[in-house]
């Protein structure tokens, strides 16, 4: 790393990667205990709140599915929003966080999709059907794996981060695709219930266990993103010492 | 620019070229559903529109991994880069419409051969022709984005498919319910034909900018 003497803003000075780890390490205890407490609360709550008068007790399988589908969208919105500092500013460590959300946005999209299954077997009496929206999130789970084998084919983490940025940014698209297919095709998936204009038109009873649970999940999810941008961080450092060790040994094997 | 079209076509074309290979993939495709499902011809014209738009996706991704990767062997791509901005867009955007006149177009041409076979109706096999006109090219541009990305990689053929497949969705889709539209009678063709044309438009100013920030990006 070259040594820069340009003005350092506080935003800036924050990512630096070796302040991001400090300041993560003093903050990740904090967050794991409030992501614990906050999904201990949200879980009490859906278990005491009351059963749908039409679906009975299988709507509590929606203080799951709720939160993970809207999780598996902010994700990737995290993720073109790194992606746009990696082309922007060409930032290590936007890279970083991009490459870091994808297997947690895999797997929230993928818990969205199994109790969404789960959920539909007994209201709609089939698992699955192609309906614009539970299309739209299936293609979102394939653009995460898409880019997690991009991300695996190339060896080089510095090569793949841009061209993977340019894939995120394009494959953005889907998610105002996946937030309007409810309102703009009409299918079996019921429209939108709580983020509204004309405000929620979900029992309050039933909206205050799912807001705490997705503030649970909001929670859990940046808990999960620091632990993996500080394992990337480090597993990146070991990869440059080792090769810095490998060049070090063939240098001095070559100079005698 | 003319010239790199030219050149384009001429390599696409000559034997051994991703042309004709294309149009057979796309042949052996279609022709390999009724045996699969039996040679029902009544079910095959009703699926016909579908097969025939699913076989054109799947041939027009199977060249797409060549489309940088050749110019990137021989160093020529290395040349290409060293454009402006601009320029760069406009040459992928060149390569973008040589790859789709090599293999696009072909596959436009070989659907009536294919609706034949498929017992489908002149107005179900015109109405896919249309479709996979205003199509394919939407397939190619996006396409690039997959094949600027993927250049670098020695097997990058497969990534390049599994990357763009969940993009050209949306073009599926729309081909499909338009050239369905066509013949069943109370479904207006118009508007899902809009919107396919739309899509294509959008991935032919999308996909080359993309697409030269993929190749600016690999390349440093």
């Amino acid at each position: 790393m070259s040594d820069t003497t340009a003005p350092q803003g506080w935003f800036t000075s924050l990512a630096n990667p070796t302040r991001f780890l400090a300041l993560s390490g003093r903050v990740l205890p904090y967050l794991a205990a409030a992501s614990a407490v906050t999904l201990l609360i949200g879980l009490y709550m859906s278990f005491a709140a009351p059963e749908d008068y039409q679906q009975g007790i299988t709507v509590r399988i929606m203080f799951i599915h709720v939160p993970s589908a809207w999780l598996a969208m902010m994700c990737y919105s995290v993720m073109a929003v790194a992606s746009i500092g990696t082309l922007v500013w060409r930032h290590p460590l936007a890279d970083v966080a991009a490459k870091s959300a994808l297997p947690i946005g895999a797997a929230f999209t993928f818990l969205s999709l199994l109790t969404g299954s789960l959920w539909g077997r007994p209201m709609w009496g089939t698992w699955w059907v192609w309906d614009a929206r539970l299309t739209s999130v299936f293609v979102l789970f394939l653009m995460y794996l898409g880019l997690m084998a991009l991300h695996k084919a190339m060896d080089d983490p510095a090569r793949a981060a841009r061209p993977a940025a340019v894939l995120t940014l394009v494959g953005f698209i889907n998610i105002p695709i996946i937030k309007f297919s409810v309102e703009w095709w009409n299918t079996l998936h019921q429209p939108a219930s709580v983020m509204r204009l004309d405000g929620p038109t979900i029992h309050p009873t039933l909206l205050y266990p799912l807001l705490v649970m997705a503030i649970a999940f909001t929670l859990i999810f940046f808990t999960l993103h620091f632990m993996a941008m500080r394992n990337e961080i480090l597993r990146r450092r070991v990869s440059a010492m080792r090769r810095q060790a490998a060049q070090s040994i063939g240098s001095s094997e070559a100079r005698p | 620019m003319m010239a790199l079209l030219k050149r384009d076509l001429a390599i696409a074309t000559r034997s051994g070229g991703a042309a004709m290979l294309g149009v057979l993939f796309f042949l052996a495709v279609v022709a390999v559903i009724p045996f699969g499902i039996g040679p029902d011809l009544n079910l095959l014209a009703r699926i016909g529109p579908a097969i025939l738009w699913i076989g054109a996706l799947l041939a027009s991704l199977l060249g797409l991994d060549r489309l940088f990767q050749a110019d990137r062997e021989d160093g020529s791509l290395d040349l290409l880069l060293m454009q402006d901005w601009l320029a760069l867009v406009a040459t992928v955007f060149v390569k973008c419409l040589a790859h789709w006149l090599a293999t696009g177009l072909p596959l436009v041409l070989a659907a009536p051969l294919l609706g034949l076979l498929m017992n489908m109706s002149a107005l179900s096999t015109g109405a896919v022709m249309l479709t996979l006109l205003a199509g394919t090219p939407a397939i190619s541009f996006i396409g690039a984005v997959g094949a600027a990305i993927a250049v670098a990689l020695p097997r990058g053929g497969l990534l390049v498919s599994i990357l763009i497949l969940p993009l050209a969705i949306p073009v599926l889709i729309f081909g499909v319910s338009a050239s369905y539209a066509a013949v069943t009678d109370p479904d207006p063709f118009w508007p899902p034909f809009m919107i396919l044309s739309a899509i294509a438009l959008f991935f032919a100013a999308l996909g080359p900018v993309a697409a030269a920030a993929a190749l600016k990006g690999a390349s440093d």
